[in-house]
């Protein structure tokens, strides 16, 4: 069976493909901003800085050759966003992709939503691999021909052709939002999606692009009295009404769309209290967090802050029932990182498949894998020099302080520009996708 | 990469850098991030109390506390009827209208000459929505965890004489001015002045903050336009119109707490002076001071 159950440090990683340019020179419209696989884990969705998404698909496997591992090639290729400018607020709008969110499959096409800062779209990917031939009016280059001249009729018919696939924008959502959107999430009824930004959640209809409903409000009447905003929101896996958000203070709301139809009130408020020992200048802002995603099983939900991961029953609001140091060694070096901008990367992190492993990103194009099931973690980096194939990942370690060890890296060495903020887990298998500044590498589950 | 030797982590600095964060967010393309310029405030909060407590303790590092009560027996010499004169003659353009001033001045006056004026305030205007809010930060506990922060959170505040005067202040509001080394503190609607220079100059300061903000989107519009780097006014409006109201705020907060920083912090001086030479730093810290809480707010007010 494909190794879904098994654990992060069972589980011996190797490295399988790397995607994007190889030299050091980065353009900053490649930088790689969101990674999603689709439900079936067929298809692995890239965003970019400049507006662009690039579609990879797993290669059906070989079975006669089961070491050979299926790779994913680039199946589409489409420019999703232009920049554009607000000539009513003088404003640049960014092409960035923010977020992209498959639909279940229904058909034969595929469908994702992406979306920049302000504008949400619906892009169908379809392919062609058939053509129709022998049409009577028109000759094979589309020229039509004179009447006059038919005097036999022929029923055209269906050839085959080279597969062309087709990335055809079929809803796009506006003006629904005035500050920054950061998230989207497809609700599990199929028909309805919600999109966050920094003050409003807004409830959308996929057939319907000219209307949304406006299900949380939290910009205050004066604004001066701003203290927090909406960071991340995500659906329930399975329950149509529920819905989370999180918070810059560290909270998580969670809302049911059956009590009222403005979901200001919460039903339920995750909040652990701040440890007053670890009080710093910076403490609102490690405290944000940056990503929330609900397990595929729905009872769980995991958040991202600055520093450390936390896992929460939704059944206990008080505090996390699971909590793991991401790199508790940059507690030290807070004030390089808020000088350096550093400070506000937003990591965001996933679940494996069961729901027993967690990964998220770090520096250094370091990432970690957090197995809660063995309470165990590793470090592994995604680099260039272990690029062969099938080459094993070796776990790294960061030494805090003292003396360093053989082996290891000391926290002053390493590399802040080189940042994972994006990593997928393939939902079904134990391949992942990390993505480091402009770069997106495949791992696989190491098979003897 | 790091550097070695962790950097200090001084409050004074950590200021001016927010500041210039928040100062170049103006220009990122894609518009002004409201997530992390409300992350950079809260920085800049924290820093400023810091940075308060530490230049508290300074204070009565520098000066006995012998030194202090016969100062204030001085002022309690004084005639009051003077500070109501002084007052008086400084509402005419405040707001256009005597009334609201008379309410800032009115809460800084001892409960005994307050009377008369209590009478006058009215309701605010959505104009003078920041003088009640300068007001109120002046006349009552702002931030309750403001100032008793610097009895129980752990900063790093070493001096232990600092502690006895805490506790007595403790349920009191206390200002302290930068420039004049003026202790204000407000209990029970009472002002008392310590080791005053000049109560006239803290008048005006209290006062001229709420003139400012009224002031400032003319002012700043002609500033900001003669320097390249800065964007339209414009740009940094967020809604409709229905914010309309306190759009003309919006930009000119940025500017106003720069140039506010700009002449009040000594250290900054320096880092801030290309800063300085688009906004002359006209303001002093007084107003910084006179408008506690509501500046912090009021960055993220765009």
């Amino acid at each position: 069976m494909a190794g879904a159950g098994g654990g992060g440090n069972d589980v011996q990683w190797c490295f399988s493909q790397v995607k994007g340019a190889i030299d050091d020179d980065v353009a900053e419209a490649d930088i790689i901003s969101t990674v999603e696989f689709n439900h079936s884990g067929e298809l692995l969705a890239t965003g970019d800085k400049g507006g662009r998404v690039v579609i990879f698909q797993q290669e059906t496997e070989n079975k006669s050759q089961p070491q050979c591992r299926s790779e994913y090639n680039v199946y589409s290729t489409f420019q999703s966003h232009e920049p554009e400018f607000d000539y009513l607020k003088s404003l640049e709008i960014e092409e960035k992709i923010n977020k992209i969110r498959w639909l279940p499959q229904k058909n034969a096409a595929q469908f994702l939503l992406s979306t920049n800062d302000k504008t949400i779209k619906l892009w169908k990917i379809s392919e062609r691999d058939k053509r129709p031939e022998g049409y009577n009016l028109k000759e094979e280059d589309g020229r039509y021909r004179d009447a006059a001249t038919i005097t036999t009729l022929r029923v055209p018919v269906f050839r085959p052709m080279d597969l062309m696939v087709e990335a055809s924008p079929r809803r796009v959502f506006v003006n629904g939002h005035t500050y920054h959107i950061n998230s989207i999430s497809v609700n599990s009824d199929n028909e309805t999606y919600l999109s966050a930004d920094d003050l409003r959640i807004n409830l959308w209809h996929l057939e319907i692009t000219d209307r949304s409903f406006n299900v949380v409000d939290i910009k205050p009447a004066n604004m001066e009295e701003l203290t927090e905003v909406i960071t991340a929101a995500e659906f329930h896996p399975h329950q149509c009404n529920t819905f989370v958000y999180s918070s810059s203070k560290g909270t998580i709301r969670l809302c049911d769309m059956r009590a009222s139809a403005l979901c200001d009130k919460h039903s339920k408020l995750f909040e652990e209290p701040e440890d007053p020992s670890n009080r710093s200048f910076f403490s609102e802002i490690i405290s944000s967090i940056s990503d929330v995603k609900f397990s595929h099983n729905g009872r769980y939900m995991m958040t991202r802050d600055y520093l450390s991961v936390k896992i929460w029953d939704l059944n206990m609001e008080n505090r996390p029932v699971e909590t793991y140091q991401v790199h508790e060694y940059l507690r030290s070096k807070l004030c390089s990182l808020y000088e350096n901008d550093c400070i506000f990367d937003k990591f965001e992190c996933c679940w494996n498949g069961n729901d027993s492993v967690v990964m998220t990103g770090s520096y250094n194009n370091f990432f970690r894998m957090l197995d809660r099931s063995q309470r165990r973690d590793v470090t592994l980096e995604a680099s260039r020099e272990s690029c062969k194939a099938r080459q094993v990942l070796k776990p790294r370690r960061v030494c805090a302080g003292g003396k360093r060890k053989k082996d290891e890296i000391s926290v002053d060495s390493l590399d802040f520009n080189k940042k994972i903020l994006h990593t997928a887990w393939h939902p079904q298998e134990n391949i992942i996708a990390v993505a480091t500044t402009n770069n997106l590498y495949i791992f696989q589950e190491k098979v003897n | 990469m790091i550097n070695t030797m962790e950097c200090a982590v001084d409050a004074q600095s950590l200021i001016s850098i927010s500041l210039r964060k928040i100062h170049n967010s103006r220009t990122q393309r894609g518009g002004i991030k409201l997530h992390k310029n409300l992350l950079v405030s809260y920085v800049l909060r924290n820093a400023r109390q810091v940075y308060m407590n530490e230049k508290y303790a300074e204070i009565y590092r520098m000066q006995q506390y012998e030194e202090v009560m016969t100062v204030c027996n001085e002022i309690q010499e004084l005639n009051p009827l003077d500070l109501v004169e002084d007052c008086e003659e400084q509402t005419g353009d405040c707001c256009g209208s005597a009334n609201e001033s008379a309410s800032l001045c009115g809460a800084l006056l001892p409960v005994s000459h307050q009377v008369p004026s209590v009478h006058h305030i009215q309701p605010s205007s959505a104009c003078s929505v920041p003088l009640a809010l300068q007001s109120e930060e002046v006349c009552k506990s702002p931030d309750p965890s403001f100032y008793r922060s610097c009895c129980a959170e752990p900063y790093p505040v070493s001096n232990c004489d600092f502690s006895p005067v805490n506790n007595m202040h403790c349920n009191k509001t206390t200002v302290l001015d930068l420039d004049t080394h003026v202790v204000t503190t407000v209990e029970n609607g009472y002002l008392h002045q310590d080791c005053c220079a000049s109560l006239q100059q803290c008048y005006q300061g209290a006062q001229s903050p709420a003139k400012k903000r009224k002031l400032d989107f003319g002012y700043y519009v002609s500033e900001i336009e003669e320097v390249p780097d800065f964007t339209p006014c414009k740009r940094a409006k967020f809604e409709d119109s229905s914010y309309a109201c306190t759009e003309p705020l919006d930009t000119s907060n940025i500017s106003n707490l720069i140039s506010i920083f700009g002449s009040g912090f000594t250290g900054l001086v320096s880092r801030q002076a290309d800063l300085e030479q688009a906004l002359n730093g006209q303001f002093c810290s007084k107003q910084a001071l006179a408008s506690l809480g509501a500046w912090t707010r009021a960055i993220v007010a765009f």
